[in-house]
């Protein structure tokens, strides 16, 4: 127990600290979710759902946590170029765990909310208090690490009826000049008939070892349509464990593409919840993974009503020495008629050193369901860099345009053209070893 | 007239097998050999042997192409000097659209000759007009590479790459296999479009259908590795009447 012990100890100690500057809901929620991580401690390896990822040895680093928040000096010109400018986009920044404004200088519908979470919990507690760690407090003990220590993130509010027509997009960053551990909590609220389309880019990478947290818990109102687009560009040194729990009620959308193109040590845990009927969701995966790189993806969708439809594509292209896990789960229960459910998860390992490990997961309790998955281990097609080479393309040209396709149907599957332009080309220039994450990062500089 | 290829006691094994077993052939510019045979003999080998298939291994004998060693050449560069081979099983590749595919070909093969990249206006028109010699739907141009082609869709793909590539040396390995009447005299025709003085192809078939529409200058019979009879066009004919048996009874002893 000597790792939780220490951050246990870490928040007893400084308990005091920790809710000063934060909101009642915050800190309500806070302290029963130290209870459940007392409970059962960092996960072990033995653990069905951390099989292949040692978190615990995560934790292991000596790092800093900005407990008394400590003012981090931001200077707007010195954060960052993200790697998916000119959007039309509303811009945000986590910084940390702290909300920064973006100077998009866009005006948003009447009623919308993009603000810090903390100070829209200390205004307006009963707008968030219907919402707020209702799904979280049911995660493991990694959601209930953030809960414990989470004061801050974003909140992004969205009123019935309302249509944010540019992209939202929130760029997190880590800052700081030691090795830092923070938790980012982000809350976004999608009410009856709204629609929005949300980009979150992860940036945090720093030189030093770097590790963080992040509980993402989004509400899907009746009829409301959300897509999420969440890339990751950190560093090797980087660790990222986030949570997204997803709550869709009758006839919402949502649609997810979750696209790793550099980083470290990353789980991503994504737990979609159907819970009226009609509803949607459509999720997508796209891994590039060289090096040591550890990703590991687990999405649970759960139909608990009938005549809802969810399609989900995790692909992987693993390189060198790199590990990949996949663990999809489709859980329809006896309620959940007429679902129409579809899995597919496709791995290229490119080294025999790579590593990819799937499993995908039906447990169906309805009878009358269409439901289908498959999943595949391979390499290259031969025959098809063999028929390239003839027509004239050199062997490296071909196979990079072989895995360009193979990423490409994933790339596909996003809506925003300029976004999509984008990853086209950041997924080739990645394919290529032409992306270094720091290129544009003005914190590495 | 000068060689354009020169095989010389060609031996060649795959999975340690030897399939060819010493083969002889010389192709001068602007000449058209048939290569006929029954199943088994080595016809396939031998395309793909020339074109530097890895699956291949070369155990004996020499090939020249322009005067140059071919079995050292990478197999791209085979296609950048004119080689061509239409494939018997043209393969899918999902995700990669023809333009894209026909368009690193194009240019792998400029950079190759030192030549600036072919720009789009010139590329697009380029490739409308070999569409139009195999009648090939612009919509499939826009598809990946043979995915869900039927086989004549496919055949008339290989003829359009073909076009595009301009090459010097052709090698059309069972082109008429799984190919219906209007598509064989499709493909032939485009085939015939595209032949040159100083263009050669060596016509790999099992029967002699193509070579009604593509008529070779000199006809070779393949059997067990090697090339046990070569003549006129006539010799089509014989085969046609009188089948494989008596080439293999001949070749017995």
């Amino acid at each position: 127990m000597s790792q939780e012990q220490e951050y246990i100890d870490i928040f007893e100690q400084n308990l005091a600290l920790i809710k000063e500057p934060c909101a009642e809901l915050l800190n309500e929620a806070r302290e029963k979710a130290a209870i459940r991580f007392k409970a059962t401690g960092f996960p072990g390896t033995k653990e069905e759902n951390w099989l292949h990822s040692n978190v615990a040895k995560r934790f292991a680093t000596d790092y800093g946590m900005n407990l008394g928040r400590v003012e981090v000096n931001t200077d707007r010109r010195t954060l960052f170029t993200c790697d998916v400018p000119n959007l039309n986009t509303h811009q945000a920044f986590i910084v940390n765990d702290t909300f920064r404004d973006g100077e998009s200088g866009k005006k948003f519908p009447d009623g919308v909310i993009l603000a810090s979470l903390n100070r829209i919990a200390e205004e307006s507690p009963s707008l968030l208090e219907p919402y707020y760690n209702t799904l979280a407090e049911q995660g493991d003990s990694i959601a209930q690490f953030n809960t414990m220590f989470a004061q801050d993130g974003i909140v992004l509010y969205i009123p019935k009826n309302t249509v944010v027509e540019e992209t939202v997009q929130i760029v997190t960053l880590l800052q700081a000049n030691v090795e830092m551990l923070s938790n980012r909590r982000l809350l976004v609220i999608l009410e009856e008939n709204s629609q929005a389309s949300l980009l979150i880019c992860d940036h945090s990478a720093m030189e030093k070892q770097t590790l963080s947290t992040q509980v993402t818990e989004i509400f899907i109102g009746r009829g409301a349509q959300l897509d999420l687009y969440e890339l990751e560009e950190t560093a090797y040194s980087n660790t990222r464990l986030s949570h997204l729990f997803v709550r869709q009620e009758a006839d919402s959308r949502f649609g997810h593409s979750n696209i790793t193109l550099t980083n470290g040590f990353t789980r991503n845990y994504i737990s979609v919840s159907l819970e009226g009927k009609g509803a949607e969701a459509d999720i997508n995966g796209l891994v590039i993974g060289d090096k040591n790189q550890h990703t590991d993806n687990r999405t649970i969708v759960d139909h608990k009503t009938g005549n809802c439809n969810s399609n989900e594509l995790y692909k992987y292209i693993l390189d060198e020495q790199s590990t990949g896990v996949f663990a999809g789960k489709m859980l329809i229960r006896p309620d959940a008629q007429q679902t129409v459910s579809q899995q597919t998860n496709r791995n290229l390992c490119l080294t025999s050193d790579a590593h990819m490990y799937a499993q995908p997961q039906l447990e169906i309790y309805a009878d009358d369901v269409k439901c289908s998955h498959g999943s595949t281990v391979g390499q290259l097609d031969d025959n098809a860099l063999f028929y390239m080479q003839q027509r004239g393309i050199p062997a490296d040209e071909a196979r990079h345009l072989l895995m360009y396709a193979f990423a490409g149907e994933v790339i596909e599957n996003i809506k925003i053209e300029a976004l999509r332009d984008r990853l086209h080309m950041l997924v080739e220039k990645r394919l290529r070893g032409e992306l270094n994450h720091c290129r544009t990062c003005a914190l590495c500089k | 007239m000068e060689n354009l290829l020169e095989i010389k006691n060609l031996h060649a094994t795959i999975d340690g097998k030897e399939i060819l077993k010493g083969i002889d052939l010389t192709v001068k510019a602007g000449e058209v050999h048939a290569i006929m045979g029954p199943n088994g003999s080595g016809k396939s080998t031998l395309s793909n042997v020339l074109v530097g298939h890895p699956a291949y291994t070369v155990t004996e004998g020499e090939v020249y192409y322009k005067g140059k060693n071919l079995l050292e050449m990478s197999p791209e560069d085979r296609s950048h000097e004119g080689l061509f081979l239409s494939f018997q099983y043209p393969v899918e590749i999902p995700g990669v659209s023809i333009t894209n595919f026909m368009r690193a070909a194009i240019n792998a093969k400029r950079q190759y000759l030192e030549l600036e990249p072919m720009n789009a206006t010139e590329f697009l028109k380029m490739m409308r007009e070999k569409r139009a010699l195999v009648n090939l739907d612009s919509k499939l141009a826009n598809r990946s590479v043979n995915e869900g082609f039927s086989g004549g869709e496919k055949k008339r793909n290989e003829i359009f790459q073909m076009a595009m590539l301009e090459p010097t040396l052709s090698i059309l390995d069972e082109t008429d296999s799984g190919l219906d009447i209007d598509a064989l005299r499709i493909v032939a025709e485009g085939v015939n479009k595209l032949k040159r003085e100083d263009t050669s192809s060596l016509v790999i078939t099992h029967y002699q259908r193509l070579l009604d529409y593509i008529k070779p200058d000199i006809v070779h019979v393949l059997y067990n590795g090697k090339i046990v009879k070569t003549a006129g066009p006539e010799l089509v004919m014989e085969l046609e009447e009188r089948g494989y048996d008596w080439i293999k009874n001949e070749n017995k002893q």
